[in-house]
């Protein structure tokens, strides 16, 4: 039965997804409010939407309690904006509304709020093409497809039920109905596939600061692009004066020392795709985060020579994000910025620090490539 | 859903036993529900239809989530109507069932009999249904938002209504209250008739001339607007507030709601008490089986358990409905009782005055939380139930007991349930600074306004009023005045 409330409770979490959106780029700046709930759920903190009214402010107060308990007895922790402006409440306990949303709901939002367009996947290949298999059980078909255990069991069970079954001599006859045929269902399989490359320095000048908004970019990215593709793969790569290819797990914790030189990222990168990434069926984005600091001149023109010679014209994007660090100099966008500032397949940016992403989110998606 | 003939003949059982305790109540009606519907039906505060708003809509989110996680189970529900509605949820027991149903008997008599019900519209479920209808129509025409944004801005002021005028007719809104007086009628003094050469003694002209003061004064306080302080803010704006027909008529309803449900605010403790009350002693005496006992007790005691930090109403008002009885039962009341101070005689105290069972229902009667709890309120009480004071201790950033002293205990409930436990906020002059601003008082009694929730509820005043709102409040010790014109907040120091 249909419940009258089912409508108030639409306006309701039309409301909170207004808010959520209004809340988005705080959100984006502060990745640690976001929950992951299973694959696809996101659980997002929302103070709970209330009616303002006039009331008591509840620190203040001196409540009355029943029980055990010396006088100075601790109750319980009081929470933290308990105070003057702080949680309503005539108790201990804080007001969070924990909002569900599913990861394309997310992305949808964040279209919305940064006016992103939709990805046109180059080539033909975003056909869905559609494979017929044999899964499904149905009370029709053709007799060539008939299942024949299955057939045998209904027909088993209607004599035993009926009392026509004789075990000595078990013939089994099954009539019309009982017939059961496999049948055919559709499945559609995505030819627009799309891998994204997290290139990541993980040299020493590359501090946790550094990484949390790697973390929290990728996070976006990896959602939009999700919303735009029906399989999207990863490939996370770390490096410092060495590149390898590691597990998402990795890529966010390792800190290594030592030097930087990026171009052994793009050799690494260069031959993973080669090997598992065929341009012509895929759609490859390429989004490298550093500090700018490469070891060596010579290095970087190397690096500036591999993109613009093997890497760009694979790829759907490249973008650079610089974060900023304390230990790195933050020539590398420079060096980028002359040969390829007019090239539009490349995005480069400046992310000085958490605010600063949803900017740059913006700028690496809004090319709509 | 009409009730299986199992519990249908459960019912007249019970209510056999409730009647011959003395419990009168309006018909009561049962209907059996899934927790769906019992979930919805809690989010519209127990009516089958309420008008749409978001916030039933945020209610039953939560209360469908608590339930799912297994944190809640609503046993009963009870609404204030002839005939008294409540429900039961499919696939309790038959124990649970007739549990609710003796505490719904409890309800149903403390509705009907309880004099702050005594003004309720006892046709509230069509009412309420009418005021659905009313809304969706203005929905239809005028939108959802433009009529949600006004009906939030009213809900954010539903508790600014005056207790005293729920005994008058149109809760205080009717005309006599309004009189005109012509301002240049001069003013006459009365003075007392004397001969000639007597008058100067019999009408002293000092005494004439503080006569003209005192009543100059009053006419000036009646020019003022409103005349007195008005507890009941919503009356004032219904009456004042430059509004559309349409707005008029939902902050009407929002009023006329807000009025029904206030002595639901003023009596939880009485109420949750008196069904406890009767629901143990109908079960215990009456309707228990013996292979029901145990599991009986095991619900029972769940609904009067006490946790730290919180003031469960059940356990509180049961006890104290107990204790009346136990002591005009005894004849621990009177001059005599409360001059004897030696504990041996005071513990056996006994005069079989056998008052309780009238003494009981005469509470029910005429008391409010309020009332109850300051007459009924006793040291021993509070020793034998130990209740304590708790506070917040700024240094340990904890929850800590601060006393177990009486007065104290009994101070900071009076505080709980002044007002419901909402601050009390008067319309002080409806043309502030001949400007046609209005401005507030709040009157201050210790604790201080939630100043964040404050600015806000001023917001949506000044969406009703069309012009600044103000607050005059104190904050943390310093006369403040808070502010806010519809757009902007702010704030002074007076």
């Amino acid at each position: 039965m249909a419940l009258k409330i089912e409508t108030d409770l639409g306006r309701f979490r039309q409301i909170v997804r207004g808010k959520v959106r209004d809340e988005l780029r705080r959100f984006m700046a502060r990745g640690e409010m976001i929950g992951r709930k299973g694959k696809n759920i996101v659980s997002i903190p929302l103070p709970r939407i209330e009616l303002p009214r006039f009331a008591h402010s509840p620190g203040d107060q001196q409540h009355v309690g029943q029980g055990e308990g010396e006088v100075g007895s601790v109750l319980g922790p009081a929470s933290e904006g308990d105070g003057g402006e702080g949680q309503a409440g005539n108790a201990p306990g804080q007001h969070i509304l924990e909002v569900e949303m599913t990861v394309e709901e997310l992305a949808e939002l964040m279209g919305e709020e940064f006016g992103l367009p939709r990805i046109r996947p180059k080539g033909k290949k975003n056909l869905l093409a559609a494979h017929g298999r044999y899964t499904g059980i149905a009370t029709s078909g053709p007799e060539s497809l008939r299942h024949a255990k299955r057939t045998f069991r209904q027909a088993l069970k209607r004599q035993l039920a009926s009392g026509t079954y004789d075990p000595e001599r078990p013939l089994i006859v099954p009539v019309r109905e009982e017939k059961r045929y496999r049948s055919f269902r559709r499945q559609l399989e995505p030819q627009a596939n799309a891998v994204i490359f997290y290139v990541m320095d993980v040299s020493g000048s590359m501090g946790d600061e550094q990484k949390e908004i790697v973390r929290i970019a990728s996070f976006w990215i990896d959602t939009w692009l999700r919303s735009q593709y029906q399989g999207l793969e990863t490939v996370y790569v770390i490096h410092d004066a060495e590149a390898r290819e590691v597990d998402r797990d990795t890529f966010f914790r390792t800190r290594e020392s030592g030097g930087t030189v990026i171009s052994s990222a793009y050799k690494a990168c260069r031959k993973v795709i080669s090997e598992r990434f065929p341009p012509e069926d895929w759609n490859i984005y390429f989004f490298q985060f550093s500090d700018g600091d490469n070891w060596s001149q010579g290095d970087t023109e190397q690096c500036v020579r591999m993109l613009s010679e093997e890497l760009v014209p694979l790829l759907n994007l490249f973008a650079y994000g610089q974060v900023e660090s304390p230990y790195g100099s933050g020539q590398y966008i420079h060096d980028l910025e002359q040969p390829f500032g007019e090239d539009e397949r490349v995005i480069l940016s400046v992310i000085e620090e958490k605010p600063a992403i949803p900017r740059a989110i913006k700028e690496f998606l809004s090319t709509g490539r | 859903m009409p009730l299986p003939r199992e519990l249908a003949e459960l019912q007249m059982e019970v209510e056999a036993v409730a009647q011959r305790y003395g419990l009168s109540t309006f018909p009561v009606v049962f209907e059996m529900v899934d927790y769906a519907q019992m979930n919805q039906l809690a989010a519209y505060t127990g009516f089958p239809v309420r008008y749409p708003h978001w916030r039933w809509g945020m209610e039953y989110d939560q209360l469908a989530k608590s339930y799912e996680y297994g944190l809640h189970k609503i046993y009963e529900m009870v609404i204030n109507n002839d005939p008294t509605y409540a429900y039961l949820l499919e696939g309790n027991t038959l124990l649970d069932q007739k549990l609710v149903m003796a505490h719904v008997y409890g309800h149903a008599d403390f509705f009907r009999n309880n004099i702050f019900f005594s003004h309720t519209n006892r046709k509230m479920v069509d009412q309420m249904a009418n005021h659905a209808t009313r809304m969706r129509r203005y929905q239809d025409r005028l939108g959802i938002e433009r009529v949600e944004s006004f009906l939030d801005a009213c809900l954010a002021i539903e508790n600014l209504i005056d207790p005293q005028a729920a005994f008058e007719d149109h809760y205080g809104l009717s005309d006599a209250h309004e009189e005109q007086l012509d301002p240049n009628e001069p003013i006459a003094v009365r003075s007392l008739p004397a001969k000639d050469y007597m008058d100067r003694y019999v009408n002293p002209p000092e005494f004439l001339e503080r006569q003209r003061a005192t009543l100059q004064q009053e006419r000036e306080k009646r020019r003022r607007f409103p005349r007195s302080p008005r507890r009941d803010v919503l009356g004032f704006l219904l009456r004042h507030a430059p509004l559309d027909s349409w707005e008029r008529d939902i902050l009407g309803i929002v009023r006329e709601e807000s009025y029904y449900f206030l002595p639901q605010r003023q009596s939880k403790i009485m109420n949750e008490g008196w069904a406890s009350f009767w629901h143990t002693r109908m079960l215990t005496r009456d309707l228990l089986h013996d292979s029901e006992l145990v599991d009986y007790a095991d619900h029972h005691s769940g609904t009067t358990a006490v946790q730290p930090g919180r003031l469960n109403p059940y356990k509180l008002g049961l006890e104290l409905f107990r204790d009346i009885e136990c002591r005009w039962d005894t004849g621990r009341f009177g001059p005599e009782w409360d001059a004897c101070d030696d504990m041996a005689e005071r513990t056996h105290w006994d005069r079989q005055t056998g008052l309780g069972r009238d003494k009981a229902f005469e509470v029910r009667r005429v008391h409010c939380d309020l009332t109850f709890l300051d007459e009924f309120l006793t040291v021993d009480f509070c020793r034998r139930q130990k209740l304590f004071v708790f506070g917040r201790e700024r240094r340990k950033n904890a929850w800590v007991i601060t006393s177990r002293e009486f007065d104290e205990i009994k101070q900071a409930l009076l505080f709980q349930l002044t007002n419901a436990g909402t601050p009390i906020i008067e319309v002080v002059d409806g043309n502030f600074r001949n400007r046609g601003e209005l401005l507030l008082a709040h009157r201050h009694d210790g604790v201080d306004l939630r100043k964040d929730w404050a600015i806000e509820t001023l917001g949506a005043l000044a969406l009703v009023w069309r012009r600044p709102v103000f607050v005059e409040t104190t904050v943390r010790g310093k006369p403040q005045r808070l502010g806010h014109d519809g757009q902007q907040p702010c704030e002074e120091d007076i």
